[in-house]
């Protein structure tokens, strides 16, 4: 139990550094598609909702996971959509022409 | 209908991969080249996690999972396709909530597995299952909050009521109390965790009701970076660790972003979440009322349109400066316009964005990327205001508080100490506004009875058209 503990807290600390990292070089220009497509990658809690949907408990257990799941696709789906819609805006622009 | 399993090694091996992908594609976003093929790797990452959980062999039926990604891919397809530019921000509240609700029911249907089958939670479960819960469904009912206000369905100013506080921090006990009392006892108690459920998610209402209109980029910072947290927790509780490393990405991201906004605003973020900022209009006290009646005494030059495209097309620089209220007229393309026209008249033409210009972080480049104008020409704070002493004319577009001269030298207002962009040091300022109204903030603008200004009434989208017209028959 503290072993696994240990493991996912030594990840999670791992994980905030490289999230410094990486976002701190994210000019500003692009912190709006920064804020939607990190919003898509939380999605990933999508697949949280697909491990308790699929294990069928009785109804309550699967409305939850139903509603969980299309909460989880609407924010994947739409997130990486609408963050690739803006970054078609921004590449292949060149200066004083499109 | 049954799927082939694969062994729960090649699945971590597929998260593993996945977490990198997303890793690399937060990285290529640090520039516009690369960016696109960043949200792509990121967007393949997210596939196989989710195939490979399709044959993780704990799924034993499939029906719920197909029906629920059916029917959430369609909703955030359309969603995303038809959304304008400039309810971006609101769309992204939303896509936010959502993952928020889905964390939060996750974490509470971990939750309902201990009770049915009558196990005591243990400590660390405990936690974790609360913590999930609890951020998911603030995020859930706050998002939406945030949406309803951006959207305009709820009111835009800072809601506020005697006894505000005093109620919120008895909700926010009353929660630790559950939370404290479900870890302890370890024994699942339905009855209590649905108690504690239902008080986060007014908690998530109330705590965004507070809030102004002109903080929800902070807002929304914060509530990105609130999912990413609940996810993170999630996967303590699924012992995920796909989802620990994504929750905590999102998690640093939002919180770098908050951080961010804050210092744009010179405002600790507890000023923002608890000031009410935008409340009334301030100023009505004895010493604002004067300074008001001494600038209404001074009076406004206005300037023709005729004149303005005079003075645009014979500058050698021009530096453009917008605000939300550009957004809102829809005004991007007729600037771009106006633009290009100069630029054909070989005046040199930049824009200069303020941080909290629009209602996201980085919100106004967006728009402006929508008009095709090249983000080249677009010049953060830092970069453009030792620029402004050379440029001949400042031209501001539905901008207010972020160019109020005020934030440098008048410690009683409001906004004192939040960097702005340095427009008073232009030769000549124009200003393009609908009105004598004052900004988000409700605080008088002297920037508009310096000698050296000018304004420009009308509907931005509509005076900008007339400029360019104007400028080619110059």
């Amino acid at each position: 139990m503290i072993e696994q503990l240990l493991t996912d807290l030594t990840i999670l600390v791992l994980a905030i550094f490289i999230g410094y990292e990486i976002i701190s070089k994210v000019p500003v220009i692009l912190h709006t598609p920064l804020m939607s497509g990190t919003n898509a990658i939380h999605g990933i809690v999508l697949v949280g909702a697909m491990l308790v949907a699929g294990t069928p408990e009785g109804p309550l257990v699967t409305a939850l996971g139903f509603v969980a799941v299309v909460l989880g696709t609407i924010n994947v789906v739409g997130g990486f959509l609408v963050t690739d819609r803006m970054l078609r805006m921004f590449a292949g622009k060149t200066p004083g022409g499109r | 209908m049954s799927l082939p399993h694969l062994p729960p090694n090649v699945i971590r091996s597929v998260y593993l991969l996945a977490s990198v992908l997303f890793i690399i594609g937060i990285k290529q976003l640090s520039s516009p080249k690369s960016a696109r093929n960043g949200n792509l790797l990121a967007s393949v990452g997210m596939l196989l996690a989710i195939v490979a959980t399709l044959l993780d062999r704990q799924i034993l039926s499939y029906g719920t999972i197909a029906a629920g990604i059916v029917l959430g891919g369609l909703i955030g397809t359309v969603a995303a396709s038809r959304v304008a530019m400039t309810a971006m921000p609101q769309m992204v509240a939303l896509f936010n909530g959502s993952g928020g609700g889905a964390a939060a029911i996750v974490s509470s249907l971990e939750y309902l597995r201990f009770a049915r089958a009558g196990l005591p939670v243990p400590p660390v479960s405990g936690v974790t299952i609360l913590l999930g819960a609890l951020i998911g469904a603030i995020s859930f009912t706050g998002s939406i909050v945030a949406f309803g206000k951006l959207q305009g369905l709820v009111t835009e100013r800072a809601v506020t009521y005697p006894l505000q506080k005093p109620i919120n921090f008895i909700l926010f006990l009353a929660i630790v109390a559950a939370s404290a009392w479900l870890v302890v006892t370890g024994q699942p108690d339905v009855m209590v965790y649905a108690w504690f459920a239902a008080a986060a998610l007014l908690f998530g209402v109330m705590f965004v009701i507070p809030i102004g209109g002109g903080d929800m980029p902070v807002v929304i910072s914060l509530l990105n970076s609130f999912t990413g947290l609940a996810t993170a927790a999630t996967g303590f509780s699924l012992h995920n660790h796909v989802l620990i490393i994504s929750g905590t990405l999102v998690g640093a991201s939002g919180t770098l972003l908050t951080y961010l906004m804050c210092k744009a605003m010179n405002r600790p973020i507890t000023n923002v979440l608890f000031g009410a900022f935008g409340a009334v209009v301030k100023g009505t006290g004895a010493a604002g009322a004067a300074r008001a009646g001494a600038m209404a005494g001074k009076g406004v030059r206005e300037v023709s349109v005729e004149d303005t495209a005079t003075i645009l097309a014979y500058a050698r620089s021009v530096i453009v400066i917008p605000g939300y209220g550009l957004a809102v007229a829809q005004a991007q393309h007729s600037v771009r316009e106006l633009a290009d026209v100069l630029k054909s008249r070989g005046v040199d033409v930049k824009y200069a964005i303020h941080p909290v210009a629009g209602r996201m972080p980085g919100h106004m480049n967006v728009l402006l990327a929508e008009a095709n104008v090249p983000y080249q020409e677009l010049y953060d704070l830092d970069a453009i205001n030792p620029e402004f002493e050379r440029a001949d004319v400042a031209l501001i577009i539905g901008a207010n508080d972020v160019v109020n001269p005020a934030a440098r030298n008048d410690p009683s207002s409001p906004i004192y100490g939040m960097p702005i962009l340095d427009a008073d040091k232009a030769k000549h300022i124009i200003i393009l506004k609908r009105s004598m109204k004052p900004g988000f903030a409700g605080i008088e603008n002297e920037l508009f009875y310096n000698p050296k200004a000018m304004m420009l009434f009308g509907d931005a989208k509509d005076t900008a058209s007339k400029v360019v017209h104007a400028v080619k028959t110059v």
